[in-house]
């Protein structure tokens, strides 16, 4: 007998689940063919590739100032997501009791809440507190529903951490900021840079919350995306979604890098 | 202010100096603050004025039981995620099942096919689709142009195209923990019901699947709960014509104007998903699932 057990799979099955990923990869690669394409309307090219859709995208100022907007509240709530998650996360590995688990989960709350509910909130608050519009509005609740993803990655990191080290810092007479800064964040560092990237795409492409609390003055590359989608549709659009698609698989292989270098 | 002496604290006091437990509660307390002031204060004022808007009462809630464009939405809604979450763990779980039992090569390459579309914008996935599905989009085209069909097929603007979005949206947040649940089932289970005479089927029909249902359970309740809420994929791909709760919650309050029922909707949506992850939180471990061990 060939197999014992479950040790292997149906061709069948194996083709099934093949046929996935190419359902899951494959449409994604659409937007590279119809990106270079001779036509003025959204079409594979017929005569011969064109980069003229790049050019438009590299010239025009609508794009690269939403690309610009986008860049600052993503670099900036990305930041205090980052330091905020991750202290949070240290806290609450250290305490490791019933209040830190309750405050883990609330943490998730951006995460399982629908942003539709949270952008209605939000969209009250910054009434209110006149930050409709505003870099700061955008970056802070950006930054808030960006903790949940350097939260999760940095818990994970710190799972594998042995807390006896941070002990041993602390009874050597180091300060909780030296401990901190010199044994725990080195350690978690792969976790904390994998948070930073999760949290970076979470603001960066973030569109339902923007399209509430923002409107003329923060114009995000999302909201561009989404006007372009739904009122003058042209390639350009495309060499946008090529690039943002290049842009991402670049993000992800660093992020494996870092990763497999963790684990050897 | 005094130490309770749960360790020995052998640092000197160098200013301000806390408690241990005091000390980590102090690295909570940036989020914490953030979380309760800029989260969920907002959202509790949505619930507020779901109760209070434009008059104290139920009244909105009413429009659940009365409103019959509410209830064809919430319909459109519940059918569209129900079949979306069927499909997604039907999908997924085949995509599991080979994972879990191929090689680590082949592994790193599947896994590659499955992280590459989660961290893709959602934005450019609903374009792709978009452009794919449209009347004069490449799939009709083709069609066309080698004879198969002569009118285009409606794959957009309605349910289907929908549906084909936010399952290719879906899809790694099914097989993630479908496969985290099945690469903890002990192989020996299934080789001792072979040895036992089971046949592949059999082994696989009352031993790999029942105990692979937690994965499943968690998965679904998962992949129905974005489903729900999901704004960009169904608002792109339904262009309008097919409405479910999250566009229609913008329309609500962008367009109209009608806060009270807005925070309404906004509140029924809050309330079922926390009632599906109370039953959730029975069956899986909640914090591992959303991956915060």
């Amino acid at each position: 007998m060939t197999s014992s057990g479950f040790g292997s799979t149906s061709l069948m099955t194996r083709s099934m689940a093949w046929a996935i990923i190419c359902f899951l990869v494959l449409p994604i690669s659409i937007v590279f063919a119809v990106s270079v394409t001779d036509r003025p309307y959204l079409s594979l090219p017929r005569d011969g590739v064109s980069l003229q859709y790049y050019g438009n995208l590299v010239t025009s100022q609508a794009w690269l100032s939403s690309i610009l907007h986008s860049l600052i509240i993503a670099v900036a709530s990305t930041a205090i997501a980052a330091v905020a998650g991750t202290l949070c996360a240290i806290g609450c590995w250290r305490l490791s009791n019933r209040a830190s688990n309750i405050i883990r989960l609330v943490m998730l709350m951006p995460i399982m809440v629908p942003t539709i509910v949270y952008a209605l909130g939000i969209y009250q608050f910054w009434i209110d507190l006149r930050l409709i519009d505003t870099y700061t509005g955008v970056i802070i609740a950006h930054a808030v529903t960006g903790i949940p993803y350097v939260v999760i990655t940095v818990s994970t990191a710190l799972a594998g951490f042995d807390p006896r080290l941070e002990q041993a810092a602390l009874n050597l007479g180091a300060s909780m900021a030296q401990t901190l800064r010199l044994v725990i964040i080195p350690n978690i560092l792969p976790g904390v840079i994998s948070g930073v990237i999760f949290a970076f795409i979470h603001s960066w492409d973030e569109l339902v919350i923007v399209l509430f609390i923002a409107g003329r003055g923060v114009f995000t590359l999302p909201r561009r995306m989404w006007d372009g989608i739904n009122e003058h549709l042209d390639p350009t659009m495309a060499a946008v979604a090529a690039v943002l698609v290049l842009i991402t698989l670049g993000l992800l292989f660093i992020d494996i890098a870092i990763r497999a270098r963790r684990a050897r | 202010m005094t130490a309770p002496a749960a360790r020995p604290m052998p640092s000197l006091p160098r200013g301000l100096h806390f408690s241990a437990t005091g000390r980590y509660w102090l690295l909570i307390m940036p989020a914490l603050a953030m979380m309760v002031v800029f989260y969920l204060y907002p959202i509790s004022r949505v619930l507020w004025m779901s109760v209070t808007e434009p008059q104290p009462g139920i009244d909105n809630f009413a429009l659940l039981a009365t409103s019959a464009s509410i209830q064809r939405m919430l319909m459109t809604t519940a059918r569209i995620s129900i079949i979306t979450t069927l499909i997604t763990l039907v999908l997924a779980y085949v995509v599991s099942y080979v994972l879990v039992h191929s090689s680590e090569r082949v592994q790193r390459w599947m896994f590659l096919g499955v992280l590459v579309p989660l961290w893709i914008s959602v934005l450019v996935r609903a374009f792709a689709w978009f452009v794919l599905l449209r009347r004069e989009g490449l799939i009709n085209n083709t069609l066309i142009s080698t004879g198969l069909i002569d009118t285009p097929l409606s794959l957009i603007w309605n349910e289907t195209g929908v549906m084909i979005g936010m399952v290719h949206y879906m899809l790694p947040f099914g097989i993630l923990p479908i496969y985290a649940n099945m690469r903890d089932i002990d192989q020996r289970c299934i080789a001792a019901a072979r040895g036992l005479g089971a046949t592949r089927g059999v082994a696989f029909r009352k031993v790999f699947l029942p105990l692979s249902t937690p994965g499943v359970v968690g998965a679904g309740i998962l992949v129905f709960i974005f489903s729900l809420g999901f704004f960009v994929t169904p608002a792109i791909l339904g262009g309008g014509k097919t409405l479910m709760i999250a566009e229609y919650i913008k329309v609500q309050i962008l367009e109209i104007v009608r806060w009270g029922v807005g925070t309404m909707l906004a509140a029924t949506l809050l309330i079922v998903i926390g009632g599906l992850l109370a039953v959730l939180s029975r069956i899986v471990d909640l914090r591992k699932l959303f991956g915060a061990g």
